[in-house]
């Protein structure tokens, strides 16, 4: 039988099991992105958190990751919340309707909510791609 | 609790997160760019700075609430993620429990830590 129609593709379904339109691939860099920042923000807690114990603790752990592997990854977060933040406000403005437009006849060409919600979009994957060319600025050429 | 409730306060999570997290990305990573703007706070993983911001009562706060709605919004993201995975009855009760002990136990961690800093 055809897995697509038991429902049940597991991960797999999550990148293809058919037709796919932009906003699904959207949702696809929507999960990986939140995993990851996720993983991030666990450790991070632990990281931060040592700060309680003075300043010796927070300099040599502050000091273990000074080094160019952890700063790409910390770049690599800071992009994943870029998207993740700018995705999401379009995703909470559909989850509240506002990008659903009013219901009308089904008249042909059909106005569909994923076209109208479209230049929203667009609108916000240009302001997170410009969020992430200041953060790559601001990481690699000014160097902090 | 209804699982429509959690979905609510997973979205009005969301939003908490989406503004005290842009504030948070910009002193930390955008910092050199603020600093060129005149914010004149450079170098914000260095010990002063990490006192400054550890004794002052409004980032101690925004601290606790951004550290509470981040591991709420993320854990239950996960959950959702693991249990469309259709785990067993079993294996779907130990995710829950794992990750609510998770969430409480980096809670705990992440306040006791903010409030040692400010008082000390």
């Amino acid at each position: 039988m055809n897995r697509a129609r038991t429902g049940r593709l597991g991960i797999l379904g999550w990148a293809y099991a058919g037709r796919f339109g932009v906003e699904r691939y959207a949702y696809l860099l929507h999960r990986i992105t939140g995993l990851g920042i996720l993983a991030y923000f666990l450790l991070h807690v632990f990281v931060t958190s040592s700060r309680a114990l003075g300043q010796g603790a927070w300099e040599s752990v502050m000091g273990f990751l000074n080094k160019p592997v952890f700063r790409f990854g910390e770049f690599l977060v800071y992009v994943a919340f870029a998207y993740h933040a700018l995705n999401g406000v379009r995703l909470i403005l559909g989850e509240l309707g506002f990008t659903l437009g009013r219901p009308g006849r089904p008249v042909y060409p059909y106005p569909v909510a994923h076209r109208r919600q479209r230049p929203l979009f667009l609108a916000l994957m240009i302001l997170s791609a410009a969020l992430i060319v200041a953060g790559g600025w601001d990481f690699f050429v000014l160097g902090h | 609790m209804r699982e429509a409730t959690l979905w609510t306060l997973h979205l009005a999570a969301g939003i908490v997160i989406l503004v005290l997290l842009a504030v948070h990305m910009g002193i930390m990573h955008l910092e050199d760019i603020l600093a060129a703007m005149g914010t004149g706070y450079p170098d914000p993983l260095s010990w002063t700075s990490v006192v400054v911001r550890s004794k002052k009562l409004l980032f101690t706060v925004a601290y606790v609430l951004l550290l509470g709605t981040a591991l709420y919004h993320g854990l239950y993201g996960l959950r959702n993620i693991l249990l469309e995975l259709n785990p067993g009855r079993v294996a779907a009760r130990v995710i829950q429990w794992l990750v609510l002990a998770l969430g409480i136990s980096l809670f705990v961690l992440g306040t006791v830590a903010a409030i040692v800093a400010y008082v000390r």
